[in-house]
């Protein structure tokens, strides 16, 4: 890739008292691609994507967006950076005391103007986009059932139009029909609109429906970022565990 | 589209070209979310007066564009429901065209919100659903008292059930916890009741009779309300939020599976621990206030600590102290069955939790004082 990376992660350190999680992570983004994050459970998968976000700070390392490092951004450059991001967290993070459209709407009129009436077309295109029925505009996320609620927080994580989705396991809990829905809809638009997405996953179908490059996070760093089916031949041995297992296997065949 | 920075945008651009064939929309700059807001009433305009299908949209001049944008640009080509057609759209733009139809594949536009309303009618039907609301909540309290009646009669009648530990562990929250701001809260009561009478008093010349009206107010009412409201803020809507959120966190749930009886694991021991503390709380709340009045007295009246307790031997029967004792359990139980009823109330979402742990402390606070006016009407009856 001659083209700058769109996010770099360089050297990231990460710790929660003594306990380190990430001891120099290297992570290339690059423009336009569906990059999946992989790891076992508690290898800080969450804590990177969280990081990358600058909702933790690193104890050590940097993030560059566009080669700018983020640590010594202007607010005023964060914020401008923070509208180009729509982020899905793990439990959707829907407001609890707006309905769904109310919720898509909580970035759109925060920063930007327009008629209300075409703000309330939009939200209905959002819930569209992600593939959610309209009857689910006027209920509260406690109403709504966990594939909706995903769908819900999709739905406001593209409200702004972004150039970087960040998906933090967006299949999880989803019957199998359902994320094959979700997973389609994430490589459209990523088409489409050209999005940057960083996913991470545990579900294996999606990796493989979806992701351009995979990474695997594993030892307190990123091991390999590479195509799965290159991952399928490496020689570390979680990564031969991981998508050489059973569960591995059936999704590689498919 | 990322590689440009999102400051450097061309305002977009509508013009229409009418031709023979119908009228052609040349869209031109960059139709991005954050642009489009002044466009909306040109392309309502357009929509208004050209029908779908007499439309053409040229995409050439378009620079960047995103959903918004394409959403916006497609609606005059829609007809209702209908799918926007291929011929439709022309030009060179890498995928506007394609954008456009996807997006407009995709929505399904979701009818208004019913209008709530402000006319006399609806008024009237706020205040009917506000009444049912208060009557089944009122019901539904004493269903829930019978209940825990029932099962903390059982639990009296077969001790082994009792959960001794969480009873004992909840007595000193409730109670030991709470004894210092409820003993300062009666201080500053019984001080404020001596010093108000003490003024008033004096001008009769009768300020000896602070001693009776320190004694008599705080023993009957004071030392007993202020502990149960303290007691309804402070560990009322602690039980709300507790049990509460362990009903959001399905916990409950999960007792009943495994064969637990949430009222025998969660209402019994937090009932009895009210039931027990209310009463200890009360005596200290009431040798507080007693302590305050008396130091204001002194200080203000001449009163001393002798005088002022030995007239209250003499004086103040012991009839009101057992008034105000007799009211700390009833009290008690009512805070702890309020308090543990609403946590069981609290369904899914934190919204609840919140409303719920509201609602607990006002029905507490309002059912003490109900009490509190029931019992002095009683009293007043039985000369007492």
């Amino acid at each position: 890739m001659s083209e700058r990376a769109l996010i770099e992660v360089r050297g990231l350190v990460t710790r929660f008292g003594s306990h380190v999680v990430h001891d120099g992570v290297d992570l290339e983004v690059r423009r336009g691609e569906i990059l999946g994050i992989v790891g076992g459970s508690g290898s800080g998968k969450s804590v990177l994507l969280n990081t990358m976000l600058g909702l933790k700070h690193p104890d050590g390392g940097e993030i560059f967006y566009d080669g700018k490092a983020m640590s010594r951004m202007a607010a005023s450059e964060r914020a401008a950076l923070e509208r180009r991001w729509g982020v899905l967290f793990q439990g959707s993070a829907l407001f609890s005391s707006l309905t769904v459209r109310e919720n898509i709407l909580v970035p759109v009129r925060e920063h930007v103007s327009m008629p209300a009436r075409l703000m309330d077309e939009i939200a209905d295109l959002k819930l569209g986009l992600a593939g959610l029925g309209i009857e689910a505009a006027h209920k509260y996320p406690s109403e709504l059932s966990g594939g909706m609620k995903k769908r819900a927080g999709l739905a406001r994580a593209l409200a702004l139009d972004p150039d970087v989705l960040f998906l933090d396991e967006p299949t999880a809990g989803l019957d199998p029909i359902s994320a094959a829905a979700f997973d389609e809809l994430v490589s459209e638009l990523s088409q489409t609109l050209g999005l940057t997405v960083i996913l991470v996953t545990h579900d294996l179908d999606t990796l493989h429906a979806v992701c351009d490059r995979v990474a695997v996070i594993a030892e307190k760093r990123i091991i390999a970022t590479d195509t799965i089916s290159r991952l399928a031949n490496h020689t570390h041995p979680w990564i031969q565990e991981y998508f050489g297992g059973p569960r591995g296997r059936a999704a590689l065949r498919s | 589209m990322a590689a440009k920075g999102p400051d450097q945008r061309e305002q977009p651009r509508l013009a229409i070209r009418e031709t023979d064939g119908g009228a052609v929309l040349e869209a031109a700059g960059d139709w991005l979310i954050g642009t489009i807001g002044p466009l909306d009433r040109q392309v309502r305009a357009i929509s208004d007066n050209h029908a779908p299908e007499n439309l053409r949209l040229d995409t050439s001049g378009i620079g960047r564009i995103d959903t918004a944008g394409a959403y916006l640009l497609g609606r005059p080509l829609r007809k209702g429901d209908e799918a926007i057609l291929e011929a439709r759209i022309s030009g060179d733009h890498k995928f506007a065209a394609r954008l456009i139809r996807e997006v407009h594949a995709r929505i399904d536009h979701c009818p208004p919100e019913e209008s709530s309303g402000w006319g006399l009618k609806k008024m009237l039907v706020r205040i009917g659903a506000g009444t049912q609301h208060v009557l089944e909540e009122a019901w539904d309290t004493l269903g829930f008292f019978g209940h825990t009646l029932m099962t903390l009669v059982a639990c009296l009648i077969n001790p082994a059930r009792l959960r001794w530990t969480p009873t004992v562990h909840l007595m000193e929250t409730v109670g030991i916890n709470a004894l210092p701001i409820i003993a300062a809260l009666s201080f500053f009561i019984g001080a404020v009741v001596a010093f108000m009478g003490a003024s008033l008093l004096e001008t009769f010349g009768a300020s000896v009779f602070t001693v009776d009206l320190v004694g008599i107010s705080v023993l009957r009412e004071f030392g007993v309300l202020i502990t149960a409201i303290m007691l309804a803020g402070r560990s009322d809507s602690a039980f709300t939020a507790s049990i509460g959120s362990m009903k959001m966190q399905q916990e409950v749930d999960a007792m009943k599976v495994i064969g637990l009886d949430p009222f025998e694991v969660l209402v019994v021991p937090r009932v009895i621990a009210c039931v027990v503390m209310a009463p200890l709380l009360a005596l200290a709340a009431m040798l507080a206030g007693l302590f305050g009045g008396l130091l204001v007295s002194w200080a203000t009246l001449d009163i001393s600590p002798t005088y002022f307790l030995t007239r209250l031997q003499n004086v103040i029967d012991w009839s009101h102290f057992m008034v105000g004792m007799s009211k700390a359990p009833v009290f008690g139980l009512v805070i702890a069955v309020i308090g543990c009823r609403q946590g069981m109330m609290v369904g899914g979402d934190v919204e609840s939790l919140g409303q719920r742990t509201t609602a607990s402390v006002v029905q507490a606070i309002f059912m003490v004082i109900v009490i509190d006016a029931l019992f002095a009407l009683m009293y007043l009856e039985a000369d007492i």
